[in-house]
């Protein structure tokens, strides 16, 4: 600021007189000060204020024809149709100036609307339309050509910055012991452990209490763990600890689920209605996992989002969009009343601009590897209609293959991992409606015509309860009976001869009393093995190779059960749904208890998913048929470990044993100390037979210590 | 470890059990002594093993031959549950603590009541010092009166018996039940536990309270049982949060501690092997609304230097309220809230247990 001084010298020079000035007149023009600051903090907000109501809504359309006189009534009236559908323009708010000379339109225009608002969304939606080919808009607004104009003539390029490497978020899967993970939540806490079955306890990874506030849930080839907060949900990650990565903004976000290729992930919410008769509110908004960036929001009544899908919560049900197999998560797709929607993942728009109406849809599968779409109608008109199942192609829409089938109660589509095979579990009716009966048709997609075969049980009248294809495999299993005689039975798709009945039968386990479900260890391409979930807990080892259990055992009371990812072991836990005994126990795939952890408040186990191996089928089975000497290496590592297990073992027995000899000797000479008042207060008692019990005791313990050493070495 | 078990009925039935390190058939033909109306509170041996003594909520303790399961006999007097007993070193005097706010000396071979010790509370447990001159006697909190701990003197001859304290211990939170007191070595110390989940070291000639368990590495919550080693040398205590730990008398250092999965209502140490027992269940008022063996109603046997699990010993329908050891070790005994004494010889298999 310029002094006191100088502005007198500066007065003098102009002839003012400063005593003739009226400060107050003085008006500053809005928005320049001069330079000068003024004290009064009001006046910079006025100036803000009023540079808001300023020009903000109004935008400037480029690119618009250049038109003579003749027509200029013409296109301002196409453009004002255009505007008015994306918000009210004011009255005489279309200028499109002219050039004096030529009488010619200049090409642009601007457009003045009733609010900000919709100014902004006006330019949003209309730039980039395409009023024919050679007239793109290109729209602004008003208020940006400030900024605009100060774009610098010479192109700069933009400064580099230095590239920081990111943490190598698969490093997990390099574990050299080949370990998997899992994650548990139980209390407030929630612990990340690596499965060590050969030291028959878990290692800690990482452990955080109040780290979600729902629950946690692994990305679908385990790169991430997503936690659920008010705010929305985090992913977290990273090559040695878990950090997050990214947040995602979505209030009271109830459900996520990821896209199979972990590009995406949606997250849902839902509002209970004020009015009870309406439908639920829904809010679905999908992210890229990696930016962070909302890619689109879906928003509706629950009853836009309710139809099909298996569980889900109050309102839709879950999860709401179906992705296309395969890694690359180019499609997914929503079935909602009489229609299915396939969005691609390019734009976040319809394929074709527009859904496919199917009448009476209820529900859709897509193969696990290819886009097609298998869909399932049910009957109508009381029969009249058949129902209907049809695989459609992605993006074509063109149908594959289709099967009607009559008097039909409940159809369930299983796709066999490699998406080779579709198996429909048809209930139908029998021929008094008043029961049902199970049966199969089998797909073969990758065959020419996708020729469909019929498979029946063998006692026409059972039901099928649960069903499970070998991972990778030509075999499946099915649970079919009545209650309590619940059969097994396994079938093979491949062995039958080449006659039209291909599909035979390999085994039926007869009376397991098996309530549900069937479990199939991932990745098991030389034993298939099975563990049949009973009300209390029951578990069968199945292995289908060679055609017999392996083992049986119980968890008591086990209300969940989970195979890790490389099918070595099986996790079965008991939740909080029980009051005691909360906790899981590890069990090898041969059925032997491995360990087992007790933590009260038990909510969830998962383990973490691991992405699908690189090797090719024709490694994989190079090395399943050389397995001898790939083990070699891991049964030596193997032995090292039980060695150094009851080395320690027996270190620690021996420590024990030490230090409990050495109470017992403290307590047999202050016994002996102490044994003239004793006496005394006894009456002079002596109480020698005392003293024989206490070495009796002496005698039986030196036993047992010998006892414990022996069992360690047969343990070995 | 399996463990067959033949009932009475002559039915065979086999139970596995989850953690099995190895298989260890063990035959034991329990006897059922039903002679308890109402659930079991209490069982002690006298010294020389051939006598049980049971207490249940029922009013009349009762007297078993320990080999056979025979009654002998019961007594006959109390007019509330019989909470806990103890027997003279000679087998002579049996004292009794009630809920009808007494306790009772017994003369043990007539069954005639000798004394009556009058309470403003319900006595809750009851324990003969070394020589038997003294027994300690706990009280439950009641209308006016808070929890507390009496030493009474015992007389020579009934005839002189008093019914005055000599001392009386006020527990800090007058509030929380003592459920047990029982003397440490030379009868210079009274060791208690309770609700409050501490263990206190009191001197018994001045009554300072001279240890208190360390809330850290003790009890979370309510000790429910506490037994002494035959010695006197340490004691192991049971409590609702589903551990059992044990303890050194004099110094109240922790030295083990056993983790179950069900609240323990009663433990027992082997003074033959180095073995404890714990037993317990879920809470009798859930008990209808489970499978039975939700209930988990085992005898737990533990080692106690390893503190791992040796194996079970199924058959209460409801939890286990009551353990003892035979001072032989070589049978044991539990009492249910299904009100059965459960009597186990043990065979020679259980003696060659190895872990």
């Amino acid at each position: 600021m310029a002094a006191v001084v100088d502005i007198d010298v500066l007065t003098a020079q102009l002839g003012i007189n400063w005593s003739d000035v009226n400060l107050d007149s003085i008006q500053l023009p809005p928005g320049n000060d001069f330079g000068i600051e003024s004290d009064d903090e009001s006046v910079y907000q006025d100036d803000q204020s009023e540079f808001d109501t300023g020009f903000g809504n109004i935008i400037v359309v480029d690119h618009l024809p250049v038109v003579p006189k003749e027509k200029f009534e013409k296109l301002e009236g196409v453009v004002k149709k255009i505007y008015n559908q994306l918000g009210v323009i004011k009255e005489n708010g279309l200028l499109m100036p002219v050039d004096p000379d030529t009488k010619m339109t200049l090409g642009y225009c601007f457009i003045e609307f009733n609010t900000p608002q919709e100014a902004q969304n006006a330019k949003e939606k209309s730039h980039g339309y395409k009023l024919d080919k050679s007239h793109i808009f290109a729209v602004n607004m008003f208020d940006d050509f400030d900024r605009l104009m100060n774009v610098k003539e010479e192109w700069e390029p933009p400064q580099e910055r230095p590239y920081v490497p990111g943490e190598n978020l698969q490093k997990w899967l390099t574990d050299d012991k080949a370990r998997d993970q899992l994650v548990i939540r139980f209390g407030h806490d929630t612990e990340v452990y690596w499965n060590d079955a050969r030291q028959k306890k878990p290692e800690p990874v990482h452990k955080r209490s109040y780290w979600t506030e729902s629950y946690v849930q692994w990305s679908p080839i385990g790169t991430y763990l997503v936690t659920l907060h008010k705010q929305g949900a985090a992913v977290w990650g990273g090559a040695d600890t878990f950090t997050r990565l990214m947040r995602y903004q979505h209030s009271m976000v109830k459900l996520v689920d990821f896209s199979p290729g972990e590009k995406y992930l949606v997250t849902y919410h839902s509002q209970e209605p004020s009015n009870p008769r309406d439908a639920s509110k829904v809010e679905i908004k999908v992210f890229d996992v990696r930016t962070g960036r909302m890619m689109r929001d879906f928003k509706g009544s629950a009853d836009e989002f309710s139809i099909g899908g298996p569980g889900g919560v109050a309102g839709a049900s879950w999860p709401v969009f179906r992705w296309a197999c395969g890694k690359d998560d180019k499609y997914f797709a929503k079935l909602s009343k009489n229609t299915i929607s396939v969005y691609e993942t390019e734009t976040f728009s319809l394929i074709d601009k527009k859904s496919m109406k199917v009448d009476n849809v209820v529900d859709i599968c897509w193969s696990p590897t290819d886009s097609i779409l298998s869909l399932f109608v049910p009957e109508q008109g009381g029969g009249n209609q058949p129902a209907k199942v049809a695989l459609v192609q992605i993006p074509s829409k063109v149908e594959l293959r289709q099967k009607n089938l009559f008097s039909v109660s409940d159809c369930k589509m299983y796709w066999q991992s490699s998406g080779e095979y579709l198996a429909v579990k048809v209930d139908r009716y029998t021929k008094t409606k008043k029961s049902t009966y199970s049966g199969f048709e089998l797909f073969r997609i990758k065959e020419r015509d996708i020729p469909i075969e019929v498979l029946e049980l063998d006692n026409k009248n059972d039901k099928i309860i649960a069903f499970a294809w070998e991972p990778k495999g030509q075999r499946f299993a099915g649970i079919h009976g009545d209650q309590p005689n619940r059969d097994v039975s396994f079938y093979s798709i491949k062995t039958g001869t080449k006659t039209l009945e291909r599909v035979s039968k390999l085994a039926t386990l007869k009376a397991k009393q098996a309530k549900c479900p069937l479990l199939v260890a991932p990745q098991a391409s030389t034993s298939f093995l099975a563990g049949l979930k009973g009300f209390n807990g029951q578990l069968e080892f199945f292995n289908v190779d060679e055609l017999e259990t392996m083992a049986t055992a119980e968890h008591f009371m086990a209300t969940d059960i989970e195979w890790d990812p490389t099918g070595r072991y099986v996790a079965t836990s008991v939740t909080t749904v029980h009051e005691m005994e909360n906790g899981f126990t590890i069990w090898s795939f041969n059925g032997n208890m491995v360990y087992r952890i007790l933590k009260d408040h038990f909510f969830q186990l998962a383990w973490r998913p691991r992405p699908a191996s690189f090797l090719t089928a024709e490694k994989e089975e190079e090395i399943a048929k050389n397995l001898r000497n790939y083990s070699k290496r891991y049964e030596a590592e193997d032995q090292d470990v039980s060695l150094l297990l009851s080395e320690q073992d027996r270190e620690k027995r021996r420590a024990l044993n030490e230090e409990w000899q050495k109470w017992v000797m403290q307590w047999k000479s202050l016994h002996e100390e102490e044994k003239l008042v004793r006496q005394n207060l006894r009456d002079g008692e002596v109480s020698d037979v005392e003293e024989d019990e206490y070495e009796a005791k002496e005698v039986e313990f030196e036993d047992l210590i010998d006892v414990t050493e022996e069992i360690v070495q047969e343990l070995m | 470890m399996t463990i067959e078990c033949v009932n009475p009925e002559g039915l065979r039935f086999n139970q596995m059990k989850s953690s099995s390190h190895q298989t260890l058939e063990t035959r034991m033909r329990p006897i059922l002594m039903k002679g308890h109306e109402r659930p079991l509170t209490f069982l002690r041996y006298n010294r020389n093993g051939d006598l049980l003594f049971s207490c249940a909520k029922d009013h009349t303790p009762t007297v078993w031959f320990a080999d056979n399961g025979e009654r002998l006999g019961t007594y006959r007097g109390h007019s509330g549950a019989v909470w806990c007993c103890d027997i003279s070193r000679d087998s002579s005097r049996l004292i009794t603590g009630s809920a009808d706010q007494t306790a009772k000396l017994w003369d043990v071979k007539s069954g005639k009541e000798l004394f009556t010790f009058k309470f403003g509370a319900p006595a809750r447990s009851v324990d003969f010092s070394v020589g038997d001159h003294l027994a300690v006697i706990t009280t439950d909190h009641f209308v006016g009166t808070s929890s507390a701990i009496h030493v009474k003197r015992i007389a020579e001859d009934p005839e002189d018996q008093v019914g005055d304290s000599v001392l009386v211990l006020q527990s800090p939170d007058g509030k929380k039940k003592i459920n047990r007191a029982v003397w440490g070595p030379l009868n210079q110390t009274i060791v208690s536990g309770g609700e409050d989940a501490a263990i206190r070291i009191w001197d018994a000639e001045t009554g300072k309270l001279l240890k208190q368990s360390d809330e850290e590495v003790g009890h979370k919550e309510a000790i429910t049982s506490l037994c002494k080693a035959a010695d006197d040398s340490h004691f192991l205590t049971g409590s609702h949060d589903k551990t059992a730990k044990l303890w050194d008398m004099r110094t109240l250092t922790l030295i083990k501690t056993y983790t179950t999965v069900v609240p323990v209502n009663a433990v027992a140490m082997s003074p033959l092997l180095n073995h404890v027992v714990l037993g317990g269940g879920q809470d009798a008022s859930a008990v209808t609304t489970t499978d039975h063996r939700a209930g988990k109603f085992e005898a737990k046997f533990y080692d106690t230097i390893l503190q791992e699990e040796i194996g079970g010993v199924k058959g209460h329908f409801g939890p286990i309220n009551a353990l003892a050891f035979s001072p032989d070790g070589k049978s044991f005994s539990s009492g249910g809230e299904d009100g059965y004494v459960r009597l186990h010889h043990f065979d020679s298999n259980y003696f060659n247990i190895k872990i």
